[in-house]
């Protein structure tokens, strides 16, 4: 809120020409209310026919309200509400900080093998968790997946950095062929791992592989958020570093910038997030790729402004998008993959054609 | 002083520089000269902890290997031979990343101060990717100028590293620029440029290090090192210092000669 009360209070100094400072608060404004108006609708919309606005309304007026209601709004919509904010502001974050990282605006956790890589992470997890003493598996608990998820997509970006990068330059050639080369093998494994499950598992890997947000449940929310809290709160402390990093890494390091560790740090969160994201919801691509374009077009990539604005739009967006994969075909859903990518995909070529000239590079 | 000592750096197996010595005052421009490969850049490199090396590098007494970033950020700024922007920012919101790394940083004023000293006033609300090459070269250099902005802080000397700050520039903006580090230099900052251009580096550099196949051939002033002997075998040709072309009719155009209005 501290947003919205800089652009109320009158600015003594007048905006600079180049300064997007103060359009950036205002665009971050407009995304928590876009995002309030969402999870609203969310909340009251869906394939059960009953219109829950009434029973929101009494809610919020303190009332009481059926237990029909009572079970739709809080045993599924709620958490399938708090798990698309999670993963839509997941998915845009760990977008936004790996196109700094890799200092280009095509780089997506989706693209670059990432998203398979914390998918072989979980394929594994339910897989092969069996075979884990009980002690660590009931350590683990409903964290297993999410965790193993985690290490994959850090073992993947952790690969793609290291083959892409030499002497402090990274390769966007190679690192998108690495990312090739990684999503094949990723997928490979997790072909072997299926061919090896049992039936139970078959059916767990199928929900899980849907890439939807149907499943969703609090303790699967319970499970994806440590790590995308953690992500979220890490992302703040990189915007410095990826601002310098857009000149190049030897800028960044003479800027005063700890180079090494804020990669390592930056790393971590997209792993972290990434791998969260996938774990509890399989593939939803184009969020992490098309989220911080737009915004780069609408507030610059100042990454102070453009990683907070990427977790409201990532949500919101995500949110949408759920909301349009279970109104469609009603009663039936549609992957919400599915639904971003036929609203992303071309949304995101009418801006590349409109803007071509600003983002060759 | 900004010194480096018995510097060895090898890259793939290949030496680069073998022992090289070299020490640069504040209050004066120090230019480092010396053919393609013969390891300018690479000693630029080493001394502003961009590649390992083997060998100490001190910035005032102090091992730069000891000190940490930020630290050495407040001390000297560093200007690449090129460098391409990521993302579609504007000039002011480079700028504002040198300012920020300094210690001036509360000062709003400060960038368009710098884009006027670097001829690009009214710049600030460009997108730097669609300038031209000289433009953001200049660019680069007010963000420089702008994390060291008072050449002496707290006592102590700050330093300007120039890498081919005149590369891609054309003469008048070259000696626009050298202006700029003489002046550094002059109000009591130290200079260190890599030069290609030997009568810029003539004009402007108050000592000069000529650099072949990765040792000092020769240190001093520009007249101490720009002579027949140093330049013929630096450079692998027959090379004569203060001679105008054996055939008149042979058009020359010397920065020495312009004259600024």
């Amino acid at each position: 809120m501290t947003a919205m009360a800089d652009i109320l209070r009158p600015r003594r100094a007048p905006v600079l020409p180049g300064d997007r400072t103060v359009r950036a608060r205002a665009v971050t404004a407009g995304l928590v209310v876009l995002l309030a108006a969402l999870s609203a609708a969310s909340l009251a919309v869906g394939a059960t026919g009953t219109s829950l606005w009434d029973a929101l309304a009494t809610l919020a007026r303190g009332g009481e309200i059926g237990l029909r209601e009572r079970i739709v709004l809080f045993d599924i919509r709620l958490p399938r509400l708090a798990m698309g904010l999670l993963v839509g502001a997941a998915l845009a974050v760990s977008g936004a900080v790996l196109q700094g990282l890799f200092r280009n605006p095509l780089a997506d956790p989706g693209l670059v093998g990432i998203g398979p890589g914390a998918g072989l992470g979980a394929i594994s997890a339910i897989v092969l968790g069996g075979m884990l003493p009980a002690r660590l598996q009931a350590l683990a608990g409903n964290h297993l997946v999410a965790v193993a998820a985690f290490l994959g997509g850090w073992a993947t970006t952790l690969m793609l950095y290291r083959v892409s990068t030499r002497n402090g330059r990274t390769s966007v050639a190679v690192m998108l062929l690495a990312g090739i080369a990684m999503a094949a093998l990723a997928g490979a494994l997790s072909g072997v791992l299926i061919y090896m499950a049992d039936d139970a598992q078959l059916r767990d890997l199928t929900f899980w592989g849907l890439g939807s947000l149907a499943g969703a449940t609090w303790t699967k929310t319970a499970a994806a958020l440590p790590l995308i809290a953690l992500s979220l709160a890490a992302a703040p402390f990189l915007a410095r570093a990826l601002n310098a990093l857009a000149l190049g890494e030897p800028t960044a390091a003479h800027l005063g910038i700890p180079v090494q560790l804020m990669k390592r740090l930056a790393i971590l969160t997209v792993a972290a997030a990434a791998g969260a994201a996938v774990a509890v919801s399989g593939g939803i691509g184009f969020v992490g790729i098309v989220v911080p374009h737009l915004l780069r077009l609408a507030i610059g990539p100042d990454h102070r402004y453009l990683l907070p604005a990427s977790a409201l739009l990532g949500a919101a967006m995500l949110i949408a998008a759920d909301m349009v994969a279970r109104s469609v075909v009603a009663p039936a859903e549609l992957p919400i993959g599915i639904v971003t990518a036929i609203l992303g995909g071309p949304f995101f070529l009418f801006i590349l054609l409109r803007n071509r000239g600003v983002l060759a590079m | 002083m900004f010194s480096a000592h018995d510097i060895h750096v090898s890259i793939h197996g290949r030496a680069i520089l073998t022992g090289v010595d070299f020490a640069a005052a504040p209050g004066q421009v120090t230019a480092i000269v010396g053919p393609n490969g013969s390891g300018k850049t690479t000693l630029l490199k080493a001394m502003t902890g961009e590649i390992a090396y083997r060998g100490r590098v001190s910035l005032d007494g102090r091992d730069v290997a000891a000190m940490p970033g930020w630290q050495l950020a407040a001390r000297r700024a560093v200007l690449p031979q090129s460098a391409q922007v990521a993302f579609p920012f504007t000039v002011l919101e480079v700028l504002r990343l040198g300012l920020a790394a300094g210690l001036s940083a509360d000062r709003r004023d400060l960038p368009s101060a710098a884009l006027a000293r670097v001829g690009l006033s009214g710049f600030e609300g460009r997108p730097v990717q669609a300038l031209s090459g000289g433009e953001q070269q200049r660019v680069q250099l007010a963000r420089v100028l702008l994390q060291v902005w008072e050449p002496v802080a707290d006592g102590a000397p700050r330093w300007l590293v120039l890498d081919e700050p005149v590369s891609s520039l054309d003469i008048g903006h070259q000696l626009e620029v050298m202006q700029i580090a003489r002046d550094y230099a002059d109000a009591g900052g130290g200079v260190v440029a890599v030069m290609h251009d030997l009568n810029l580096t003539a004009m402007f550099a108050d000592r000069v290090a000529m650099l072949h196949d990765g040792r000092v051939l020769a240190r001093g002033t520009a007249r101490d090192v720009l002579r027949d002997d140093v330049l013929s075998r630096a450079y692998g040709c027959t090379l004569r210092v203060d001679r105008t072309p054996p055939d008149p009719a042979t058009a020359f155009v010397l920065p020495q000669a312009a004259q600024h209005a």
